[in-house]
């Protein structure tokens, strides 16, 4: 027994019907240490830590805690062995207070609540670990910066040693990020021991003592972090050399293609989603969408793709305005849009590859002609897409429910890339999607910018955004905070717009309210 | 004497109002844990029924209590199977448990519809309250049954606002998924409060069958079973304003009886025909109101309401 480690996990293997998503993994962490787990999706780390936590069984394996063996029935047995997990979607209660969701589940609580006991004990915890919250605040009126401060209070009031984070930061704006990082250092000096899953590789490398890597549900690699580099830990995730630098042309803009003038729109609640947003974008050039999730970024796709109606302003694709008008009439216009639900909106789970990829092209000559299709054609053309963007398909015919992520993702832009358009709304392209297909989603995007497409790419991934966008426009609170230039961008003063803040004078000469934006040549 | 007709109406209100109490606040417990029951009507004529029989064949109404709960209780049961455990559609589930329990109380209870003695539950008239004028023929002149539905409004006030299973109750039907990783057994808790909420549908039956209108016959619940359902949502599924809803609608169903003799009724016959559609009408509008979604939604519906707990596993 080594006793050193904090937590062993040993040979843990875990099978579902039809794949074997941890195969004999070894995992340790010592006290006070925070050690990251990385890997690609379907790499077997969500599987690897519900075993940790009691909501799975592992079929086979064994797990210590301080050289002491545990078998977990249940998430109950886990807490009580000090295990915790903040999970990415928190695992909140939106209509009870900070206080309630903090001693929920809790069996040494008294029968009957004393709430201001509760409260104060919430109090002591934020303040031992710098983690401002108000106790008697309702989860709903938080942020999600705040919502997850929460989470790590429920783990930490139950008296967890080992604290499991999966991808914490993917939420937070850059600042509450840093922030964020201190809170975990605090944690690791009073001798915590945090396993801290992420697959952005930067923030990894700067918080990490230690990193194990898992690649189709095995250990590959338990490195120390201090030495490593980024190519060096991507090759280990995805297993062969992985290209980090994007070729982008020079950019050569064009006429704008698309113009929205002050439009509005209502989200699905009735509530103010879009307030009065302008922005142009121009032909062979790629505006990247930066902001924090839910401030307008769904509303403003749907509303160009006429899929949500405006309650003011106009929209411009090359012609008249196209504010309101069907979907079909802004597809005619040249307009591709690539949803940011890929399995219910992008496509059709229950058609094949070939049906999916004709969505479009079925109506018109050659596929379509009256009544009737041209099966035998449309799966001719459903093979050299599937040859041209590298979809791996049992065949045409298939149905896209079965497929990957990243390639079912891969049948929506051949098909929206083969109708030639004019102007590519790209939303959140490459969520969920592993390293080797996000590389490849990110140069088909940057081939058509090429082309002269212009192209609005919706991202919460600011590296994305960073790497691939020649103007960054900032949405805050359905309005654009600012446009930068992709170049000179700050990250700083990016994060600062999507917090809501005005980007400071010496931050401002690379900023341009869209009002006030130059008219392009 | 108009204030005496008054104070008539609103006693029979309260009085007629307690079976719809008990039922709306098992519905209440249900339903906050994640669970719609539609059954509760057909839930209600088994206790009624059983609660006859057996009251009848012991000589013990408080026996015939007991054996409505169970039956209200094992009914839920197997709604609590096919829905948390099957994972089926609660809204048909909940149907057929009505037309079950509709279905069954008249077959098995057909023998009982000619028995009209069989014991009742006793009235009770509170010593120096049940004077107070006005309050006290209100309030305090009843069957024992009406005392213990005022006993059970605060307590199940208390339970689901401040103890600590009542928060895990809360957060059962808010959002099932946090109650589980916090070690809280879904699945058990969700059996237990849609069996809990049967039991008090039992004792709902029970206390129309031994006390409120001591006989049995087929179908005597009249709709009370709905509109404990439709409460629920008109009570923001709080047992408070779920008693008030439930007395109110007691009078409702009272007032064709206790209006007429009412001397403005006495001068316009036909409006008692407008007055037995009262009870039926409120019904249908509670339920047409209340099935609507947006309208759930506005009243505070527990999110995960109606949908089946799965935890996330994977599979082909």
């Amino acid at each position: 027994m080594s006793d050193s480690y904090a937590l062993e996990m040993r040979q843990i293997t875990k099978r579902f019907p039809g794949t074997l998503a941890n195969d004999r993994v070894d995992f340790t962490a010592r006290e006070g240490e925070i050690h990251a787990l990385l890997g690609e999706n379907g790499a077997g780390k969500s599987t690897l830590m519900n075993v940790l936590t009691g909501l799975y069984h592992p079929d086979e394996g064994e797990i210590y805690i301080n050289g002491r063996r545990f078998r977990f029935n249940s998430p109950g047995d886990a807490i009580a062995a000090g295990v915790g997990m903040v999970h990415q979607h928190f695992m909140l209660v939106p209509n009870q207070t900070v206080a309630e969701n903090v001693i929920l589940g809790l069996r040494d609580v008294p029968f009957r609540l004393n709430g201001r006991r509760i409260e104060e004990n919430v109090q002591a915890i934020s303040e031992q670990y710098g983690l401002p919250i108000d106790p008697r605040a309702k989860i709903w009126q938080l942020s999600v910066g705040e919502q997850q401060r929460v989470e790590i209070i429920k783990v930490l009031y139950r008296g967890a040693q080992i604290l499991i984070l999966d991808e914490p930061t993917a939420v937070l704006t850059p600042q509450e990020t840093q922030g964020f990082f201190a809170t975990l250092d605090e944690m690791r000096r009073q001798g915590k021991t945090i396993i801290f899953i992420s697959h952005k590789l930067d923030e990894v490398l700067s918080i990490a003592d230690r990193i194990t890597v898992l690649r189709h549900g095995a250990n590959v690699a338990t490195v120390d972090a201090a030495g490593m580099t980024k190519p060096e830990l991507a090759s280990l995730m995805v297993g062969r050399p992985v290209l980090f630098h994007i070729d982008k042309p020079e950019c050569k803009p064009g006429e704008p293609r698309l113009l929205l003038d002050g439009i509005s729109a209502l989200d699905n609640k009735g509530l103010t989603a879009l307030n009065r947003l302008s922005l142009t974008v121009r032909s062979g050039e790629i505006v990247g969408v930066a902001g924090v999730a839910g401030n307008g970024q769904r509303e403003l796709a749907e509303v160009i793709c006429g899929l949500r109606a405006t309650t003011g302003g106009v929209i411009d694709i090359g012609q008249n305005n196209v504010a309101d008008a069907p979907p079909i009439v802004v597809i005619n216009a040249g307009v591709a849009y690539v949803p940011e639900d890929r399995g219910a909106v992008g496509t059709a789970p229950n058609l094949s590859v070939a049906e999916n990829m004709a969505l479009k092209a079925y109506r018109k000559p050659p596929i379509g002609s009256g009544l009737f299709m041209d099966r035998r054609l449309m799966r001719e053309q459903a093979a050299e897409l599937i040859k041209r963007f590298d979809i791996s398909t049992p065949g045409p015919l298939t149905p896209v429910r079965k497929l990957s992520g990243g390639n079912l993702q891969k049948v929506i832009l051949a098909r929206e890339i083969s109708s030639n358009p004019r102007v590519i709304i790209a939303a959140y392209p490459t969520r969920g999607l592993d390293i080797g297909a996000t590389e490849n989603v990110r140069n088909i995007l940057v081939d058509e910018r090429s082309n002269g497409t212009a192209i609005l790419l919706i991202s919460e991934d600011l590296d994305e955004i960073f790497a691939l966008s020649d103007r960054i426009a900032v949405l805050y609170e359905g309005e654009v905070a600012g446009v930068v230039p992709g170049e000179q961008a700050d990250r700083d003063a990016v994060g600062l717009m999507m917090a809501g803040e005005t980007p400071e004078a010496e931050t401002a000469p690379a900023v341009t309210t869209p009002h006030t934006e130059a008219a392009p040549s | 004497m108009e204030l005496a007709l008054l104070v008539n109406l609103l006693a029979a209100g309260v009085r007629s109002g307690t079976p719809i109490l008990f039922a709306t606040i098992g519905e209440i417990f249900s339903e906050r844990a994640g669970v719609l029951n539609l059954g509760v009507e057909g839930m209600m004529l088994m206790g009624a029924m059983t609660a006859y029989g057996v009251a009848y064949g012991t000589g013990n109404p408080w026996l015939g209590v007991l054996a409505a709960m169970g039956i209200g209780g094992l009914l839920a049961l197997l709604h609590a199977f096919v829905t948390v455990t099957l994972r089926a559609d609660q809204v048909v589930s909940g149907l057929a448990l009505t037309f079950l329990g509709t279905g069954l109380s008249a077959v098995l209870g057909a023998p009982l519809v000619e028995i009209r003695s069989a014991p009742r539950l006793p009235n009770f008239r509170i010593p120096f309250l049940a004077d107070i004028p006005v309050l006290g023929p209100i309030f305090f002149d009843h069957n024992v049954v009406v005392y213990i539905g005022f006993l059970l409004i605060p307590l199940a006030w208390f339970y689901i606002y401040r103890t600590r299973p009542g928060l895990e109750l809360r957060a059962l039907g808010e959002y099932p998924a946090a109650a589980d990783t916090l070690g809280i057994n879904v699945i058990r808790q969700r059996y237990f409060y849609v069996i809990l909420g049967g039991a008090l549908a039992g004792l709902a039956g029970a206390s129309l069958s031994l006390a409120i209108t001591p006989l049995w016959v087929e179908g005597m619940t009249a709709g009370a079973g709905w509109i404990a359902v439709g409460l629920v949502i008109f009570a923001g599924w709080d047992p408070v304003r779920g008693a008030m809803g439930a007395y109110l609608f007691g009078a409702i169903r009272r007032l064709p009886l206790d209006a007429q003799n009412l001397t403005f009724f006495l001068k316009n016959p036909t409006l008692g025909y407008f007055m037995n559609m009262l009870p039926y009408l409120f019904t249908i509008i509670v339920l047409v109101i209340s099935s609507r979604e947006a309208m759930r939604r506005r009243a505070g519906a527990p999110a995960a309401l109606g949908v089946p707990y799965v935890r996330e596993e994977r599979g082909a």
